[in-house]
């Protein structure tokens, strides 16, 4: 059974990585909400601080100022925890951000249910749902620090707005500096003809973990790794799907609406298969330790494992 | 360098009235649409328009211009007819209005109509847009000003005052808010009647507040058009921190019935105060239509 590399955390690498992107893009400006010390823009702040901007706790107001540094040609990358950007800024995403095109990036910091013992009022796990169902908006979640970079440097050049998720713990390491982010694409992780797992952000990890378990029990798994939630790969969903015929979703997410929503509503018109969504239920978090909180809401690996093997059997 | 079309401000007063008679042919062209405010603000955008902002009508994206927000997005009547007069569009166009396929949207939307520099409409919204280009010029060392107009009502909004909080600790002395405080919003706050309504601020609480967050505040009569061009002079002329012009206005001024009546804030005309508006304009005694 093979394991996976410790790897750094998503937001670590995020403040490196735009750090380094700033030193020869000099339309990247970067607007913080007051948390730049946990989601690490204090990165980037300590190399470009003529190019931070510190909004204070001003989220509706920061998202609208980034609308228009966009209108000039500027490139605002905009971070805070997600709950405050997705939700309590969806207005200003909306009308002044999505409605235009205008090409911000929002950074969704400590998103999913592992951010910090700080319970149900930070924890943000339908940010995905909410900002899929924004037209005009690309929706990213990456998995490890790698898919990271790669996918941070894809974005800057893709022009629009994009929300692009990131999580608090450290996360193991799935790519390795060959693989290729590209907006938009699937990307097959582990090879397997029982049944078709698909994953997005840091819950591929654990999909991974479960598929080394389950491979110890027989279960041969197929893991496709989702990082673009929006535009969704239609053609490789369908393909991936058919290969085994079967499909569990799994996300560190709800299940309604998100990665698992999304592939519902694709196979459902395209290829309707027997699918089940694994993931957070319709419910909202508590504070706790993160091995904690991944048991009892049941996205562990072997929760995750649990339920993938019990769809498989039925 | 402004390029300034207009003679003065009888030539600007009468742009002005020009203007209000085109918005609500407009309105009554649309069926719907707001009056009260284009008309507390149409002095003020005539100067604007013709006057005070340095921008190029055949080039509306001149990089270098100077931006203007109507955060007050309900009132885009007026800026689409003073961008109509300026010759963005033709004024023939201004009877699309709210129509299928219009460029000229409820709201104004920056996707679609010339001269428009940001969508706006949420209220304090447009603010906060406006906050981000005036920042980005900074940062990019560019030397256009921006421009913002509010409405009072529009001050309840809690974005506004984080804007302010943010726009005062970065100085942004490139950015002039014009708060078009015309003492009335759609419903507002009952007063000894159902009919009268309470203004939002009442004496110096709105200059006081904006005072209080670190702002410039400078106040003016803003159908007084020759003392609201000096003011925008001073205004220019702040350094080190943006500039709030409270502007002292009448809902739907110009027209006798409209003016203080709350009910005009979005209303369609009937044929009779059609005709007795058009005339108070002076549209039949050789005024434009």
């Amino acid at each position: 059974m093979s394991t996976l590399t410790p790897g750094k955390a998503l937001r670590v690498a995020f403040g490196e990585t735009i750090t380094e992107l700033a030193r020869t893009d000099l339309r990247i400006v970067v607007l913080d909400g007051d948390t730049g010390s946990s989601t690490r823009t204090d990165i980037f702040e300590n190399e470009h601080p003529d190019r931070f901007f510190q909004m204070g706790i001003t989220e509706q107001n920061m998202l609208g100022m980034a609308a228009g540094m966009a209108t000039l040609g500027l490139i605002p990358i905009v971070s805070t925890f997600s709950c405050f950007i997705v939700s309590r800024a969806h207005d200003s995403i909306r009308v002044l951000i999505a409605q235009p095109k205008l090409n911000v990036k929002l950074m969704g910091g400590y998103a999913g249910l592992l951010a910090g013992m700080t319970g149900k009022t930070h924890l943000m796990f339908d940010d995905v749902s909410i900002m899929r169902s924004m037209a005009n908006m690309t929706v990213v979640a990456p998995a490890d620090e790698i898919e990271t970079r790669q996918a941070l440097k894809a974005i800057i050049d893709y022009p629009g707005p994009v929300y692009f998720r990131l999580t608090r713990p450290n996360s193991p390491i799935i790519f390795d500096d060959d693989s290729r982010f590209e907006v938009g694409k699937a990307v097959v992780v582990r090879q397997g003809s029982d049944v078709t797992v698909f994953s997005s952000g840091t819950q591929t990890a654990r999909a991974f973990e479960a598929a080394e378990i389950l491979a110890g029990e027989g279960i041969d798994v197929h893991l496709v790794h989702v990082p673009t939630i929006k535009p969704l790969d239609v053609e490789a969903i369908v393909a991936e799907a058919r290969r085994t015929g079967r499909v569990v979703t799994t996300e560190e997410h709800t299940i309604v609406g998100g990665l698992g929503g999304a592939i519902a509503e694709t196979l459902g018109e395209h290829a309707p298969l027997p699918i089940r969504r694994h993931g957070l239920q319709d419910v909202f978090g508590e504070s706790g330790p993160d091995d904690a909180l991944l048991e009892k809401y049941g996205i562990s690996p072997e929760k995750t494992a649990d339920a993938i093997r019990e769809f498989v059997q039925s | 360098m402004t390029q300034t079309i207009a003679k003065g401000p009888e030539e600007l007063a009468d742009i002005a009235r020009r203007a209000r008679i085109q918005i609500l042919d407009a309105v009554a062209h649309a069926k719907g649409g707001h009056v009260g405010g284009p008309y507390s603000a149409a002095d003020m955008l005539a100067a604007l328009y013709f006057d005070i902002l340095n921008i190029r009508p055949d080039e509306p994206d001149w990089p270098e211009r100077d931006r203007f927000v109507l955060s007050k997005g309900h009132s885009s009547i007026a800026l689409y007819t003073m961008l109509a007069l300026r010759g963005y569009f033709p004024v023939e166009e201004l009877r699309t209005f709210d129509a299928i396929n219009s460029r000229l949207q409820g709201h104004p939307d920056v996707t679609i109509t010339p001269g428009i520099d940001m969508s706006s409409g949420s209220l304090g919204l447009g603010f906060s847009g406006a906050l981000g280009m005036a920042l980005g010029a900074k940062a990019q060392g560019k030397d256009f000003m921006t421009y913002v107009m509010l409405g009072d009502g529009e001050c309840n909004e809690g974005v506004v005052w984080e804007g302010a909080h943010v726009g005062a600790r970065y100085g942004l002395d490139n950015l002039i808010a014009i708060i078009d405080h015309n003492k009335l919003q759609q419903f507002g706050w009952r007063g000894e009647t159902v009919a009268e309504r309470i203004t939002p601020y009442t004496d110096n609480q709105l200059a006081d507040r904006w005072r209080a967050f670190g702002w410039h505040v400078l106040e003016v009569d803003g159908h007084d058009i020759a003392a609201f061009l000096t003011t925008m002079d001073d205004a220019k002329a702040v350094v080190g921190s943006p500039v709030a012009v409270v502007a002292h206005t009448i809902k739907g001024k110009g027209v006798s019935y409209m003016e203080g009546d709350y009910t005009w804030h979005s209303k369609v005309p009937t044929d009779e105060q059609f005709a007795i508006a058009m005339h108070e304009l002076g549209a039949d005694s050789g005024g434009e239509q």
